[in-house]
């Protein structure tokens, strides 16, 4: 039996175990189905990690090698190569892996760490033929950089987050064309420095409120259709532009991995597509805790780091010291809001702050984030600009929640 | 008057420089000193990869360890093209020295131990 079991060896698994070692479990394990450790931070070549935490710029890998260094001055066990396939609500991790066999391994407290994967083409239903040349910007992502495979020539990117964004300037520099980067919405899904650095900085054009509305070519891409929308996201029949390409790179959002948590029959969240959890990072399932992109998709690797160090700290105090209690607030979306982690806060196990990740749902101008209750407002936030691909934070102190009964509405009022 | 957006930290701000450069709307000094070097002399810390030979995967990622001028880019991944790693490699081991005499050096960024 473990003390906790954590699935995912990403940089939330790899925070997560280390704030749990140092919090003083000594019986811990660490599960992870590709070869290495580190997780999707692998084939992140890119900077601009680390700068909150690290107060550095660093690329993905030299990031995550700096927690597998902090990991192996522990005694945390690593089974690699290894996949769990089924966790149950007592705890049972059921798991494969070429060493092992297939295992059963029990725990006091698991943390669930295994990030998302990328929304396919079939999730979003694009019109056209089914040729070759149709990728995630993950899987060419993967094979640029990792595997040494260019995946083509001229390239039509569509949508504009991150991956995209950041895959459209390593097709460039790697020596191919980058036509244009597509997005359905009248806003960018990226943050502002990526389409700095990576389109504006090589002249690649950005068509907002854009869709592809059909694929050509039989064996391989040979033509992308690219149409206006509506603003219902409806095609505009005459706005249609051709672009003779032989790839598209599909960047159309990044889905939790959750389906080893709903086998566990935890409580999942339809907004952020992870599980419902506690200002602890616990799920519904006492015990079992949730964090990094599998409990809600991150920009930023800093916040994932901030957020599993919670969760690792809290499994250590689960098993240490029993489970945690007290009444429940439950967070409420008001306008402006599309989603809140946690989506329950216990204020007895708040020590300083609580912390709240939100995104908006449309961009905001000069704004005032506001907190409250039936009675009215108990914290307010002043902010300059609020955007749907930049995730938001703000920490409302122990003291505060104190009085707090119920529910607590966060909402955005924008000022001009 | 110029505007442009802080690309140091992910936060992104939405800054304004007049002739003078004199900077505004940056949160922090790292902004206003960006500002001042991308109106005047644009620089960049270049990603890529190089060839590795021995290792379980074909690419090894590198940076360099300072930003170079944008219109180095180019030539520096021609220079990138040119050279073959060998596993074992280290974090920060250094793959190029002085590139193009820029004075920054091509750096490993993760670890690849031989196959
Ligand atoms: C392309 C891209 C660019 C990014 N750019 C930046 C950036 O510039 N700056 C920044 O700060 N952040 C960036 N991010 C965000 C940051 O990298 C992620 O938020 C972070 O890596 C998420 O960490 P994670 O541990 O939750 O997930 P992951 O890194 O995905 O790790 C999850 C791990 O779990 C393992 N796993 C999954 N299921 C199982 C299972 N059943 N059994 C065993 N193991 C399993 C996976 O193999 C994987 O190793 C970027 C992300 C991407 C995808
Ligand atoms: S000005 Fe400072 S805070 Fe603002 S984006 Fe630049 S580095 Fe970040």
């Amino acid at each position: 039996m473990y003390e906790l079991i954590v699935i995912g060896g990403g940089p939330a698994g790899l925070a997560a175990a280390c704030a749990a070692w140092d919090s003083g479990l000594r019986s811990i394990l660490i599960v992870e189905r590709d070869r290495e450790l580190g997780g999707i931070l692998n084939q992140c070549i890119h900077n601009g990690f680390g700068l909150t935490y690290f107060k550095e710029e660093l690329t993905g890998p030299e990031y995550a090698h700096r927690f597998v260094e902090l990991l192996s001055k522990t005694g945390v066990e690593v089974r690699t190569d290894t996949m769990v396939l089924e966790v149950t609500p007592d705890r049972k991790v059921h798991m494969t892996g070429p060493e092992t066999g297939y295992v059963v391994e029990e725990a006091k407290s698991i943390i669930l760490a295994m990030g998302c994967r990328e929304r396919t083409r079939g999730a979003i239903a694009i019109p056209g033929s089914r040729p070759a040349g149709i990728f995630t910007a993950g899987a060419a992502q993967r094979y640029v950089n990792v595997e040494g495979y260019m995946p083509g020539k001229r390239v039509v990117i569509l949508g504009s987050g991150d991956i995209g964004l950041i895959m459209a300037r390593r097709m460039t520099l790697e020596g191919a064309k980058v036509l244009a980067c597509v997005e359905v919405m009248p806003y960018s899904g990226g943050l502002t420095r990526n389409i700095v650095q990576c389109l504006e900085d090589y002249d690649i054009p950005l068509y907002l409120s854009h869709t592809v509305t059909d694929i050509k070519g039989r064996d391989r891409v040979e033509q992308v259709v690219v149409s206006r929308v509506d603003e219902r996201r409806r095609p505009i029949p005459g706005t249609e532009m051709v672009f003779d390409c032989d790839t598209l790179l599909l960047s159309v959002g990044l889905i939790p991995e959750n389906e080893l948590t709903s086998g566990a029959g935890i409580l999942l969240d339809p907004r952020t597509k992870g599980a419902v959890v506690y200002e602890n990072m616990e799920t519904s399932v006492p015990g079992v805790f949730a964090c990094g992109n599998v409990a809600h998709v991150h920009d930023l690797v800093d916040f994932v780091t901030q957020e599993s160090q919670r969760a690792g700290a809290a499994a250590a105090k689960y098993v240490l010291n029993g489970p945690a209690g007290g009444e429940t607030i439950d967070v409420i979306n008001g306008s402006g809001v599309s989603y809140t982690v946690p989506q329950r806060i216990r204020p007895e196990n708040v020590e300083k702050t609580a912390g709240i990740f939100f995104r908006v749902n449309r961009i905001f101008g000069k704004s005032r984030i506001v907190v409250s209750n039936r009675e009215g407002e108990v914290a307010g936030f002043n902010r300059e600009r609020l955007a749907p691909g930049e995730m938001e934070r703000i920490a409302l102190p122990a003291k505060l929640l104190e009085n707090v009964k119920g529910e607590l509405t966060v909402a955005i009022q924008e000022v001009e | 008057m110029r505007e442009l957006v802080c690309i140091v930290c992910p936060r992104g701000c939405h800054m304004k420089a007049d002739e003078e450069l004199n900077v505004t709307g940056n949160a922090c000094p790292r902004g206003a000193q960006y500002a001042r070097a991308e109106l005047t002399h644009p620089t960049r810390v270049v990603t890529s990869t190089v060839r590795i030979t021995g290792a379980p995967y074909t690419r090894l990622p590198v940076k360099t360890s300072a930003p170079v001028p944008k219109e180095f880019i180019e030539s520096v991944m021609a220079e990138l093209c040119k050279v073959t790693a060998a596993a074992p490699v280290h974090v920060g081991d250094v793959i190029i020295k002085n590139i193009l005499s820029t004075g920054a050096d091509v750096v490993a960024t993760r670890e690849l131990v031989a196959k």
